[in-house]
């Protein structure tokens, strides 16, 4: 007879923590396949087509950047939230609030002042966007003792709503032959590119500064203790001292507030102006959800399972067009990957032996 | 169903992460029978019950009833064997109906309205023992008393023959324990079996006809309650004579540090859990406040603190109104805390040893500059507390959730003394710890007292009251019934006061 | 006017229909002390699985029978990382949910856009239905209809006078407590998850085969998150959820009766989303105590745990 014993594990190896994410992931893909198997698709050629379309070619990998740019800014901040245990799943509101502003900035203060004055402050707007939108959720945790979950999801739609009025009543442009959408940004209001590229260079080194300031504030700084000590026990926290409504405000400040910087990097970067809100962000809030789980909750390595999950979406772009399939096929890979990491993380803390015995 | 007449564990040994619990325990017990089992904290009692219980498979040993082996794999089976179990902390569904609760665990309770059929068989077995429970109340809306008896007629409802009662005194009020006598006795001569864990030796002596001491996971002697002494039974619970080396000098009390006027504070359940309260605590002064818990002390030491809400009166450190300011204003007045709950409040249990050692002074100069903490001096700190406290773990680097309650428990102390507070709120410092910490931790708590500190004790243990404290309070449902100096011999009467029958 | 109010009022009826089942389902799950923030997904796999059944074997019930089965077996994954592996329910949930839109995504794209010509027969109950106005509104309904109000009040008096209802019910209170009773808590646990997904893709199946006629992605636009919302508005009562429920399904036509008015449609199609942060923040005025939120609901629990 086999007996299964199951006992905590004390000390956990960042080799052991590394290689269980391997495994999860490995088996996510495995599932994945399966899933493409139960759909039709041959699953050997659909994840040879993800990984090839992504990171096979120069064209494929350029691509791959310029999506990681908003998965590692958003991915990083919800690291910080995730710690306090304030479970942002707004991003992709905040994310279209940061756009909407930077557009504001662009379209009206573009034509009048110069490039390297009013790309800040488009930057600046746009980090301001997200943070109120952030902001909003965070006062009615601590305030009103209100599920963040649901209040940030609410905000994800009404915010898609106020885009989209927008962009079909008073932002709508001229050059749009009565197509909802702004007018073009001024040039001025364009962020350069790496030649040959879709990298919106300005953004990427943001992204990149942001993981590392980041990773500096939590493992560093007072406010970093602060948030990890709420997100492990609020109660201890209100024991400590801590200020729940300071503190989870600026989280979620510097939360919505990346978010909303990835919102500018679409607009000015790719987009050069604001259409639909599917069209603005792909997703980019929710899969960042991943990338921070992905990490660990460790800023730092947002940069690479940030480059990694946009990896998946460039990827399944690339079968979307050559299998003709939805583009809901993210999802189950987002989901399923998901699930394969917190299953992972069962095996990452308790012991399992077996145990042969007659 | 067969009778349960007579019940026998045999070698019984079951060890935790490697950890011995029990070893080789062997006892029976029969019919008409009450069996003490006396130890301290930690000594394997509840978990060899547990194993009775069958809530834990021993790794060795064998348990027979009315001379057969049985194997007990689940409470389920331990329940169709006759056996019942009153838990320290009762298996109690807070906001549910006794009805509700009882109707939980009965096994003939029918599928469709369940609470119609149930209220039936209640009302009968109440007559039966005199209990007198209105079924249809929410389970807080009971005294501990009434909840205790919701216990024992879920048991009895379930055809228990064998009760087992774990540390049943220990919530209770002294008239409340007198009922509760009462029953047992009862239940004796209607021919059940009972358990009585304790550490408290009186009731050993009071209620037992045998008794069994344990000590460190192993049997240290059995007596009959009518051919022993409670000095020898403390000398097998110890394991060696009970003497506490401690020595409180008599001290010249200072100035006013803490000043409470009028405090009334409304509790988890939306009532007023202190009412109108006032005392003051002095330097080089340990003020206790002795009764039965949850009579308000938990929000009383809150509300010093910072962490509920006053609704009316005043709270002053060192004349400074402090009412109702944040927790960390308060700390930085000298108050600090080492709190009831200590893994709910005290700790934030994935972090490591050395975050956990900061809790409440990492705002303080000597480990943040600016936004930033000083980490080597935060390790250096978390070191210091871990030598000068006895703190075994394995490294500062290790997570703090997984130490023994013990251990957190020093932790936390040391990180409260550490910054010399000019008062210190400390409840039940040392619950749960072993005889030499115990001694340890009291020792400390006199040391600050010499140095001119305050200390504000809240403690059920009135052992331990009487041999720290400079003055007692006795509080009983969010009132002091007295407020004595240490040596005043109408203390006598602590327990009259502590149940409320008694005011000075 | 008149009659445009009873068309709305009636449409609210209709509305309202998904958002109760739902919510019924959330709250017997979250009742056994699982948080399944998979509503949203689930109630997209039950959508699109109706569809597909109703529309190749022209059965709407077989649709809506095999969306029940999809929506409780989808359902066990959470219930397995949530209670078997006590993982973070809110993670868990949120996985389920992408999971859940992804495969229905997939499993509906040769769907998209074809008319549903199945027609899922109102039902006019006897006699009531002649009743003016009320007859209208509440006796010549979608099957759909009667059957949410029934599951809600069959919910209702499972869990309040059965003994499962107490056992789920305990379970969420203090697992510790009730598995020393000898209830296997695993089990209920899964049963109520499984419940709970059931009820998600009946929604679904509602959405599909009564209300819209139709696949497209994305159809459920939000209905799980509300529902979610609804059941602490309910306060775990699926007796409140009731009225809770129509309500927002009122909220949800009322646009258009204002769009006339002139308002911008995108304003009004925010509505549903806003008067959910508004229902939160009445109910936060409420005294925590009365809530009645399950004690230990999201909280993973452990076995013996000493």
């Amino acid at each position: 007879m086999i007996k299964i014993l199951i006992s905590d594990r004390y000390e956990i190896s960042a080799f052991r923590s590394f290689m269980t994410n391997l495994i999860s992931l490995v088996s996510g893909l495995f599932m994945i396949g399966l899933v493409f198997l139960f759909l039709g698709v041959n699953p050997f050629y659909a994840v040879f087509k993800i990984f090839s379309g992504s990171f096979g070619s120069f064209y494929g990998f350029k691509e791959t950047l310029t999506k990681a740019i908003p998965l590692i800014l958003i991915g990083s901040g919800l690291t910080l939230a995730f710690r306090a245990k304030f479970w942002n799943i707004g991003a992709e509101g905040q994310l279209l609030m940061g756009a909407v502003f930077a557009s504001w900035t662009g379209l009206f203060l573009g034509n009048a002042l110069p490039s390297y004055m009013i790309v800040p402050l488009m930057f600046f707007s746009g980090f301001i966007g997200g943070a109120l939108w952030g902001m909003i959720p965070a006062i009615l945790k601590i305030r009103f003792s209100i599920n963040e979950v649901i209040s940030t999801l609410m905000l994800n739609y009404i915010c898609a709503d106020f885009l989209t009025m927008l962009i079909v009543g008073p932002w709508k442009g001229s050059t749009r032959f009565g197509f909802p959408g702004t007018d073009n940004l001024p040039e001025s209001a364009v962020l350069g590119l790496i030649p040959g590229s879709r990298i919106h260079y300005a953004t990427f080194i943001l992204s990149i500064l942001c993981a590392v300031i980041l990773c500096i504030v939590i493992y560093k700084t007072r406010f970093g203790y602060e948030a990890r000590v709420v997100g492990e026990n609020p109660d201890a926290g209100r024991y400590a001292g801590i200020d729940f409504l300071k503190t989870t405000l600026i989280l979620m400040i510097i939360s919505g507030g990346l978010a909303g910087l990835a919102g500018v990097g679409e607009i000015a970067g790719i987009h050069h102006y604001l259409g639909y809100p599917a069209a603005v962000s792909s997703g980019y809030g929710f899969t960042a959800i991943i990338v921070a789980w992905l990490a660990k909750l460790n800023p730092l390595l947002t940069l690479i399972s940030g480059i990694f999950f946009a990896g998946i979406l460039v990827g399944g772009d690339a079968i979307q067009i050559s299998l003709g399939l939805p583009a809901a096929t993210v999802n189950i890979v987002n989901g399923i990957l998901l699930i394969c990491l917190i299953m992972g993380e069962y095996f990452l803390k308790n012991k399992i032996t077996l145990r042969f015995s007659k | 169903m067969k009778k349960n007449k007579r019940l026998e564990m045999k070698g019984i040994s079951k060890s935790f992460h490697g950890i011995p619990a029990n070893r080789d325990i062997s006892f029976s017990i029969e019919s008409g029978e009450i069996l003490g089992l006396l130890g301290e904290n930690g000594a394997g009692k509840t978990t060899l019950m547990n194993i009775l219980y069958g809530l834990y498979q021993p790794d060795s040993g064998e348990i027979r009833i009315n001379e057969t082996q049985v194997r007990i794999n689940n409470p389920v089976e331990s329940i169709a064997n006759g056996i019942g179990m009153v838990h320290q902390h009762f298996m109690l569904i807070q906001n549910h109906s006794v009805l509700e609760n009882i109707a939980l665990s009965h096994k003939d309770t029918p599928f469709f309205f369940p609470n119609l059929r149930i209220r039936e068989k209640i009302e009968e077995f109440s007559k039966s023992f005199d209990f007198n429970i209105d079924p249809a109340k929410k389970i807080w809306q009971l005294s501990a008393g009434e909840q205790q008896r919701v216990e024992i007629i879920k048991a009895l409802l379930n055809g228990a023959d064998l009760l087992i009662l774990d540390e049943p005194t220990s919530v209770l009020t002294p008239q409340e324990i007198k009922e509760l006598i009462t029953i047992l006795k009862k239940m004796k001569t209607k021919g059940h079996m009972i358990i009585f864990i304790s550490h408290k030796l009186d009731e050993i002596m009071d209620i037992c006809d045998r008794v069994l001491v344990l000590q460190k996971g192993k049997i240290a002697g059995r007596a009959l309650t009518g051919d022993t002494d409670k000095k020898s039974l403390a000398r097998m619970m110890v394991g060696r004579e009970v003497v506490f080396n401690i020595k409180k000098e008599k001290l010249e009390r200072g100035r006013q540090i803490l000043s409470v006027e009028h405090l009334t504070v409304i509790g988890d359940k939306g009532f007023p859990a202190l009412k109108d309260i006032s005392f003051d605590v002095f330097e080089n002064e340990i003020f206790g406040v002795a009764g039965v818990s949850g009579n308000g002390q938990r929000e009383l030491a809150e509300a010093v603190t910072g962490i509920r809400t006053v609704r009316s009166g005043s709270i002053r450190i060192n004349d400074e109104d402090i009412t109702n300011t944040s927790p960390r204003h308060i700390y930085d007045q000298g108050v600090s805390h080492v709190p009831e709950e200590r893994i709910r409040f005290g700790i934030a249990p994935g972090l490591f040893l050395y975050d956990n050692a900061i809790l409440k002074q990492h705002h303080l100069k000597k480990f943040s500059r600016r936004y930033f903490l000083k980490y080597e001096e935060v390790k250096k700190h978390a070191k210091k507390i871990l030598n000068d406290f006895n703190v075994s773990a394995h490294s500062i680097n290790s997570r703090i959730g997984n130490l023994s309650g013990g251990n957190i428990q020093k932790l936390i102390l040391g990180r409260e003394i550490s910054e010399k507070p000019q008062l210190l709120v400390a409840s039940h410092p040392t619950y749960g710890l072993d005889v030499g910490a115990t001694e340890f931790m009291r020792n400390h708590l006199l040391e600050l007292r010499k140095t001119g500190s305050a200390v504000l004790l809240f403690s059920e243990d009135l052992e331990e009251i009487f041999e720290l404290c400079d003055r007692i309070a006795v509080i009983f449902d969010g009132e002091f019934m007295a407020i004595l100096d240490s040596g005043d011999n109408r203390l006598d009467d602590i327990g009259l006061m502590m149940a409320g029958s008694k005011k000075i | 006017m008149e009659d445009m109010i009873i068309a709305t009022l009636e449409r609210a009826m209709v509305a309202g229909t998904p958002l109760l089942l739902a919510t019924t389902g959330e709250i017997i799950c979250e009742r056994s002390g699982i948080l399944n923030l998979g509503v949203e997904g689930v109630m997209a796999m039950g959508a699109v699985v109706a569809f597909i059944v109703t529309m190749t074997t022209g059965e709407p019930w077989l649709g809506v029978f095999c969306a029940v089965g999809v929506g409780m077996a989808i359902s066990i994954l959470h219930a397995f990382t949530s209670v078997s592996l006590q993982a973070n329910q809110v993670v868990s949930g949120l996985a389920l949910t992408m999971l859940g839109l992804g495969i229905s995504g997939m499993m509906g794209k040769p769907y998209v856009g074809k008319p549903l010509l199945i027609k899922m027969d109102d039902l006019a109950i006897p006699f009531l239905s002649e009743i003016p106005y009320l007859g209208k509104i509440l006796f010549s309904q979608s099957p759909f209809f009667y059957l949410a109000v029934f599951l809600a009040v069959a919910a209702w008096f499972f869990l309040e006078k059965t003994r499962l209802g107490i056992q789920i019910r305990s379970t969420g209170e203090n697992p510790k407590a009730t598995e020393t009773q000898g209830i296997n808590i695993f089990r209920i646990k899964y049963l109520s998850v499984m419940i709970g997904g059931g009820f998600s893709a009946l929604a679904g199946a509602h959405l599909s085969i009564s209300y819209s006629k139709s696949w497209i992605e994305g159809m459920t636009a939000g209905r799980g998150w509300i529902a979610i919302a609804l059941t602490i508005f309910a306060l775990w009562n699926p007796g409140r959820a009731i009225w809770a429920a129509f309500l927002f399904g009122f909220i949800f036509v009322v646009q258009y009766l204002l769009q006339p008015l002139g308002i911008s449609p995108n304003f009004l199609s925010m509505l549903p989303y806003i008067a959910t942060l508004i229902i939160l923040l009445l109910i936060s005025f409420k005294d925590p105590r009365r809530l009645n939120a399950p004690a230990m609901l999201g909280e993973p629990y452990k076995r013996g745990e000493r």
